[in-house]
């Protein structure tokens, strides 16, 4: 193996000469330690190396051996219910190994080696085959059907394959072509920074359903669509991901921790497990793939983690899968790409952030899509990613949130305000945005009503005119409004409080199918507009306040999926009881002034 | 083998430029001495080809470039700890300022540390009693949580850690809390309040303390923490005692990690703060918590002033992205004689979910403080409108919401410094509050818990008074 000589050791980057024929991006061993590390930058015979492990210790002298290879994700069998750091090293069997720290040099296959896998063949000796054709399945675990696909250009005959337990790395299919045999194993490696191919982009039309209220029913995103959370700290941007992870309509999901908390981690590894999938009642982590690189772990290894998470995750959209990644925080990955670049001593751009930083960021959402996959037989995957930013102060000026908006399509825009409030999801309303919307109309109202979307707009309509009265009540106080507007507050506010709050804490609340979403919104516009026709036919302001069935509707979202029939029934009430409160009314032949004088009286008393 | 070299180049500000070096490391351990003889340590930032750079602990006062000499010790640095160290006062990289005898370590352990493997940490869910309303009830503590006290210049962000400190306890568990309190930059007199109020409260034989005072290096203050923390870890991982790791003033260290970037010429971040600061201060931070199968654990509570009370000032700012929530003190509220002043809409305490609830306070605590802190913020609503347009324009159920949160200040927020309210007490003076407001507001709680403790009265008194 050849090797050059470190020159220079600043922090994670370090300069070693001597490195005539290496490659940008290669990976590399530094010092005897055999730390990893890329290679960011050539100069003559130097190269510049950002290294994913502390360097304490290192200095000019030690030898720097290249492996000629860019940095690798191994694909195959035991990928799910695995917890890997940034580079793909199973944190797991590191702790097995080295105990509760984690310390430098470590080299595990990303794969166990020693686990023997039921390889089931779907095509038989004889049949051509091509680069992504599935040649045959393992069942991974209950939930995942892992399928295991010819690597990318690689063609020819099968001359032999076989069914039976086997290792990531034993022979379970020879391939022949003009030239040369292909031994296949059931794991195959692809860099981690060049996106995986497929035959063709397909348009979003599905919807991507989360459970949460105010995300499906406002600002849906569709399969293979991009969005983005950013918000302040305590905005509850980490919440969302991981009711995401838990509730998504995704077959995968990978979990991308870059640069947060160790303890959440620890949450998802320990709640996972105990969670059902609410559409198969199987645990949710055996549909899950981790990437953890807490913010405590060395700072380039964090900006290899979302490409080592991406990478993992089109692997699983070539089987024709649908798989989510959630990206828990984007913002952490940049400020990497931050440090290396002023190591680098590289002109910045703005906030100090390389000037590439917003082609990086929107190359990186670009591996999202719906595609037809390669090979045989055709399929289509999707694979959506949800990113969250975490930017100074909240403020979305910020360069990474600027990027990331130009090329996401979801925008869901988290305010403190609501917070403090908690009102949860602290998704703001006025200000977050889908563009998907008319897209996956026409799936969501064919899993719900026709009327779903249409419904939607109305409230939206409801809650935007809100906006604008809080601001005259700001300035004049909430008596200077004509009923019918303080109906309308009255109105958005039961959105808001009945339908958009949803406690991600509360066993049932948690998740809302799309089903159960559309009964609630309904009950809650049908409620609304019952009242304002009671109140064109002369029923008191108050007395519609101060109905009891309210009480009912504030509680539909901790009725369980399996009940959502009494939530239709709410409204034969509401109908009733509008009724009633009209039919009294045009019996009523008290004059006017006296009747709202025994409405206070009402009010009045408890 | 030890080398030494009389080569420096350069000397700015707290850095030093040897040359002719060979053989020197990253983060390697160096020690100065100057022509008069003493002796100063300090530690390499960076090496390029036969140049190294020294960051000096002590600061540069009294280095010249003819007469000093320098040492590479072939280590980075390095602490003996040991238990005997409970009890004890140091300075801020760990050497006895007590006149007392020095530490004979049972283990030498490097200061930076190493990362926690995320799988092999526990999760922090037992309930930490602090017998402080505003925190038991709202923003509830879990052993292995770091949660900071957000404040400001003037506001009783000393009391309030030390009334923690002093109450702290886990509910049907005897073992009490060691102290590891890390004082960086701070004032005499505020050390000297804590070493006051632990003496009072005869916890000072379960406290180790590092002082870094206003007066000593500044420089110094970068391995100040890092030092408590690897006294912490060995104390809580190896010796198996629950430690509460108190860090103040967060500020100040920031501020001289700032000051060694801008000697280096680094481009800064925002308001100059060198880019890394983000991950600097994690490697602090995620050094508490719990590992699985041991016995011990660090709770840590970092207090950082926040420049003209701005959240978004970057200290406060990425504090608040690493640690699992933060107490924010309210100059507002202490102006109302609201004390302690807690700003229980804006703290938070990430961890709570998993501390509350069934077995660990009450069943109906989360449902519990979702209401109060809904009403509370209505009320605030209110009280704005108020401001505005006058009380007497409020709609009625905007009053009610407006005397309650007066009420919620004055009764729940506000207590003496030296009052320990049990997690029941908190609860059940919450539901007393509540009732103030008619029961169809009760939105955010089940309607078990409302016929429990909404609809009957406890027959037990569950107001306090201070």
């Amino acid at each position: 193996m050849r090797n050059g000589e470190i020159t220079k050791v600043s922090g994670p980057l370090v300069v070693a000469k001597g490195m005539t024929g290496s490659k940008m991006y290669d990976v590399v061993r530094v010092s005897d330690e055999r730390l990893v590390g890329e290679i960011v930058g050539l100069a003559g015979d130097l190269a510049s190396i950002q290294v994913y492990e502390d360097t304490s210790g290192i200095g000019p002298g030690e030898p720097v051996y290249m492996t000629d290879e860019p940095l690798f994700v191994e694909l195959g069998p035991g990928l799910i219910e695995s917890i890997f750091d940034g580079i793909q090293r199973p944190l797991d069997i590191i702790k097995e190994s080295t105990g509760d720290y984690i310390t430098r040099g470590i080299e595990v296959p990303a794969l166990a080696r020693k686990k023997k896998w039921h390889f089931k063949p779907t095509v038989k000796a004889g049949a051509e085959v091509g680069p992504g054709d599935i040649i045959g399945e393992v069942q991974e675990t209950k939930l995942v059907l892992h399928k295991i696909l010819v690597p990318p250009g690689i063609k020819g005959k099968i001359k032999d394959i076989k069914e039976g337990d086997f290792l990531v790395t034993d022979v379970i299919c020879t391939l022949a072509d003009d030239k040369e045999k292909h031994d296949l194993t059931m794991m195959h490696r692809w860099p981690v920074r060049v996106p995986r191919d497929y035959k063709e982009r397909l348009a979003p039309s599905l919807t991507l359903s989360t459970g949460q209220r105010v995300i499906d029913t406002f600002f849906p995103i569709a399969k293979g669509g991009t969005a983005c959370c950013p918000g302040p700290f305590g905005s509850g941007k980490t919440v969302i991901q991981h009711q995401l992870a838990k509730w998504a309509d995704a077959e995968i999901i990978v979990y991308i921790g870059c640069g947060e908390r160790g303890n959440e981690m620890t949450d998802v590894l320990l709640e996972f497990p105990e969670l059902k999938d609410p559409r198969s009642g199987e645990p949710l982590m055996k549909r899950t793939v981790l990437i953890a690189n807490t913010s405590n772990m060395p700072v380039a290894a964090r900006e290899a983690s979302v490409y080592t998470g991406i990478t993992i995750a089109e692997y699983f959209r070539d089987m024709g899968y649908s798989v989510a990644v959630m990206a828990d925080s984007t913002s952490r990955w940049a400020e990497a790409m931050r440090e290396i670049s002023g190591r680098l001593e590289e002109m910045p751009g703005e906030e100090g952030y390389p000037a590439y930083l917003a082609a990086r960021v929107s190359s990186f959402y670009e591996r999202a899509g719906r595609v037809k996959t390669l090979g045989k037989p055709e399929r289509e995957g999707a694979l959506s990613v949800v990113g969250a930013v975490s930017p100074p102060g909240g403020d979305l000026s910020d360069p990474v949130v600027q990027a990331t908006l130009r090329v996401v399509k979801v925008f869901w825009s988290l305010e403190d305000k609501l917070a403090y409030q908690r009102h949860f999801p602290a998704i703001s309303w006025l200000n977050s945005y889908s563009l998907y919307i008319d897209d996956i109309a026409d799936d969501v109202n064919k899993m719900t009503a026709k009327d779903f979307t249409e419904l939607s707009r109305e409230a939206m309509k409801l809650l935007e005119q809100e906006a604008e009265l809080q601001e005259i009540v700001r300035l004049i106080g909430v008596d200077a409004l004509s009923p019918e507007d303080r109906l309308i507050l009255e109105g958005a506010r039961s959105l808001r409080e009945d339908f958009l709050h949803q406690n991600a804490f509360h066993e049932i609340d948690t998740y809302a199918s799309l089903v159960k979403q559309y009964r609630m919104l309904s009950v809650c516009m049908f409620h609304y507009n019952k009242a304002r026709e009671a109140l064109k036919r002369g029923v008191a302001f108050d007395d519609i306040v101060k109905m009891d069935i309210r009480n009912k509707i504030a509680r539909m979202r901790y009725l369980e999926e399996s009940k959502l029939d009494t939530i239709d029934a709410i409204k034969d009430e509401l109908t009733a009881d509008f009724d009633r409160m009209i039919k009294g009314e045009t019996e009523n032949t008290e004059p006017e002034t006296a009747r709202d004088k025994v409405t206070e009286g009402h009010g009045g008393k408890k | 083998m030890i080398k030494e070299y009389s080569s420096i180049s350069n000397v700015a500000g707290p850095l030093l430029l040897v040359e002719g070096v060979s053989g020197a490391k990253y983060e390697e351990l160096v020690e100065i001495y100057t022509g008069t003889g003493d002796k100063k340590r300090g530690r390499v930032l960076e090496v390029d080809k036969d140049r190294a750079l020294v960051q000096i602990f002590e600061g540069s006062t009294g280095i010249d470039v003819q007469n000093c000499r320098v040492r590479f010790l072939g280590k980075t640095l390095n602490i003996g700890v040991s238990d005997d160290m409970l009890g004890r006062v140091f300075d801020g990289l760990g050497r006895p300022k007590d006149n007392g005898p020095a530490i004979i370590p049972e283990a030498m352990l490097d200061v930076n540390g190493a990362p926690i493997n995320p799988t092999a940490r526990d999760y922090p869910n037992e309930f930490i009693q602090t017998g402080i309303s505003s925190v038991d009830g709202i923003n509830t503590l879990v052993r292995g949580q770091k949660l900071p006290i957000f404040s400001g210049s003037g506001l009783p962000h000393n009391r309030v850690a030390a009334q923690i400190v002093r109450q702290a306890k886990v509910l049907g568990k005897e073992e009490e809390f060691a102290v590891v309190f890390g004082a960086m930059g701070i004032t005499f007199e505020e050390a000297n309040f804590f070493i006051q109020d632990f003496t009072k409260s005869g916890a000072l034989e379960r406290v180790v303390l590092f002082l870094n005072l206003a007066d000593d290096p500044a420089i110094e203050r970068i391995s100040t923490p890092r030092v408590a923390f690897t006294v912490a870890e060995y104390l809580a991982f190896t010796k198996g005692l629950h430690i509460l790791v108190v860090l103040s003033d967060m500020t100040n260290y920031a501020e001289a990690l700032r000051e060694i970037s801008a000697a280096r010429k680094e481009i800064p971040g925002r308001r100059g703060y060198p880019g890394y600061l983000y991950t600097d201060l994690a490697s602090i931070y995620e050094r508490s918590g719990r590992i699985k199968g041991k016995k011990g654990s660090i709770t840590l509570i970092p207090i950082l002033s926040m420049p003209e009370d701005d959240k978004t000032h970057p200290i406060p700012d990425l504090t608040g992205y690493i640690t699992e929530g933060q107490i924010i003190l309210s100059r507002g509220l202490y102006r109302k004689k609201v004390s302690p002043p807690v700003d229980v809409q804006q703290s938070l305490s990430r961890l709570k979910d998993k501390g509350i609830g069934k077995g660990k306070t009450r069943e109906d605590h989360a449902d519990l403080f979702n209401q109060l802190i809904a009403c509370y913020a209505r009320g605030k609503e209110a009280a704005e409108l108020a401001v505005i347009l006058g009380e007497a324009a409020l709609s009625d159920m905007d009053k009610i919401y407006l005397k309650f949160s007066q009420e919620y200040e004055e009764r729940y927020i506000s207590q003496g410094e030296y009052e320990d309210r049990t997690i029941e007490q908190t609860l059940d003076l919450g539901w007393e509050l509540l009732r103030m407001v008619p029961r169809g507001e009760m939105k955010r709680v089940r309607d078990a818990y409302l016929k429990k403790y909404y609809d009957a009265r406890p027959a037990r008194k569950a107001s306090i008074t201070g």
